[in-house]
């Protein structure tokens, strides 16, 4: 399975998939220490984003998000690919500045969370590894 | 996304990795809203500038840019801190945060950002021309900016606002763009707006309407014979707050209203729907207020002219916080308007404000004539609330 999407920024990685249907905000949503979700009734929320593929529709809240990323890659936190439907600012700029591929504009029903996924951001292409 | 050979050499790091990350910054954005090249703009406005809001991350990113040669190349101005700099200790705030906020404030003048904090850059000679195109950041700066100045920008974030400010220039897509200029909402005022309180209900209004719309966020306001500089400003606060809205058009007032005829999807707003709204900003009772403050936006001298004026020979009895900026400060020491105002012992709150200060859970209630500051006490500061008119604020500091 390959599916097409946008490149935000650049990159290779390769990671087991975190999906979420819902909205993230990095700011007051996530523990900029630890990675973990904790905005409440989410759907995602006490798992970690540390390491993973990061599958989500798109961000929301505070446009200081994009920090929250930055501080996650200094501190080893950071999720090693994102992947949205809809990539907004705060989520874009947050990849630029952390340096975290990001692909947008793809499917996201056919991801599941558990799925090793291979992200090639340089050519707009996500494998399926393994399940 | 065509770039001229400069952009080009920006991106590929010809000056430097600051630069470099400032312009991958602006040209996915771009690329985003389908932006077809750059514009180059004269000034910028930068939000994110309070450590309580930045933390360590925001610091550590700012520092990153400063260190990788970061230079602004036009005048870029900055929000409200999380501190008057000068006098942070009268207002309770700690040496740890004040040592975190210098930081932030180092970092931005090592790329010769101009260190007024203030949320009305308009009011001291960071004042774009009409038709300009600007990056600026502060939510009601920008909404001032397009509607009342006529400027052009988008609503920007902390680090896009920097990185136009880094490279002299701005993706075009939004409201740069004549075409996303035009109304979407005809707003009927069928109501005198009396005060700042009025006008800042109005904003809640049409904000809370925008939610439920499919159509674009830009109102077109006709009924409304009179707005001063001030209640312009309270109004850009709120509207922007309650609906994101970033340019709005009042027939009769903004300077391109007259462009447009009012377009077809219409929303009524009488004196019930502003009484209600006005009435949802108040939640405490007169005897919960410990804490008082105006200046949300920052204030005019005019403002602060006339809360001398009220105060003058009276003492305050709750914490009563005057904020504004560091040039209007200055202009209101030389008039004598700052001594009658601290005699009567209320505190100037230069450089920062109410919103973004680090005193979440510090007081019971906040009395303010700010429809912003009432949202923002609620959702941050966990206070509660009563909307007033101004000078009832003042009466309210001295009962």
């Amino acid at each position: 399975m390959i599916l097409k999407g946008r490149s935000i920024f650049p990159g290779q990685a390769t990671g087991e998939a975190l999906v979420s249907q819902m909205g993230i905000s990095f700011y007051g949503g996530v523990d900029p220490e630890t990675g973990v979700i904790t905005e409440a009734g989410h759907d995602l929320e006490g798992e970690s984003i540390a390491r993973k593929v990061l599958v989500f529709p798109g961000g929301k809240g505070s446009t200081v998000g994009s920090y929250v990323l930055y501080r996650l890659k200094k501190n080893g936190h950071t999720p090693v690919a994102i992947i949205n439907a809809d990539c907004e600012t705060i989520t874009a700029v947050g990849c630029i500045i952390a340096e975290i591929p990001c692909l947008d504009q793809v499917d996201l029903s056919l991801l599941k969370t558990g799925l090793i996924l291979k992200v090639d951001s340089d050519n707009g292409n996500i494998s399926l590894i393994s399940d | 996304m065509i770039l001229t050979s400069e952009e080009q050499y920006y991106l590929t790091g010809g000056a430097g990795p600051a630069v470099q990350k400032a312009m991958q910054i602006l040209e996915t954005l771009g690329q985003i809203y389908g932006a077809e090249r750059m514009l180059p703009i004269q000034s910028v406005q930068i939000a994110g500038v309070s450590y309580a809001n930045l933390g360590e991350a925001g610091l550590e990113w700012l520092s990153e840019m400063a260190e990788g040669g970061g230079k602004v190349q036009i005048l870029t101005t900055l929000n409200p801190a999380g501190m008057d700099i000068e006098n942070y200790r009268t207002l309770g705030i700690s040496e740890d945060f004040a040592v975190n906020q210098r930081r932030v404030l180092a970092a931005f003048e090592q790329m010769g950002v101009v260190t007024t904090c203030s949320c009305t850059p308009y009011l001291f000679g960071n004042l774009p021309r009409f038709g300009e195109h600007i990056a600026w950041a502060e939510s009601s700066a920008v909404c001032y900016a397009n509607a009342v100045l006529g400027a052009r920008t988008n609503r920007e974030g902390g680090p896009s606002a920097l990185a136009a400010a880094l490279t002299g220039c701005t993706p075009a897509y939004g409201y740069h763009l004549d075409k996303n200029r035009q109304p979407t909402l005809h707003v009927q005022v069928e109501a005198d707006l009396r005060d700042n309180p009025d006008f800042g209900a109005l904003g809640k209004v049409i904000g809370d309407r925008l939610q439920s719309t499919s159509a674009g966020r830009v109102p077109y306001l006709t009924g409304i014979e009179e707005a001063s500089l001030e209640k312009l400003k309270s109004f850009c606060a709120s509207i922007a707050t309650f609906g994101g809205v970033a340019l709005f058009h009042i027939a009769g007032i903004t300077p391109e209203a007259e462009k447009y005829a009012p377009p077809a999807e219409k929303l009524k707003v009488g004196p019930a729907a502003l009484n209600q709204a006005r009435d949802s900003l108040t939640d405490a009772r007169m005897a919960d207020v410990d804490f008082v403050s105006l200046g949300c936006p920052h204030l005019s001298l005019r403002e602060i002219q006339r809360i001398a004026q009220l105060l003058e020979g009276k003492q305050v009895t709750k914490e009563f916080w005057i904020t504004t900026s560091r040039p209007v400060k200055g202009m209101a020491d030389r008039m004598g308007y700052s001594d009658i105002i601290e005699a009567a012992g209320a505190k100037f709150a230069t450089d920062t404000c109410c919103v973004v200060a680090p005193i979440a859970g510090r007081f019971e209630a906040l009395a303010t004539d700010s429809a912003k500051a009432c949202y923002y006490a609620h959702a941050k500061n966990h206070f509660k609330t009563r909307l007033l008119s101004f000078d009832e604020v003042i009466r309210e500091a001295t009962r």
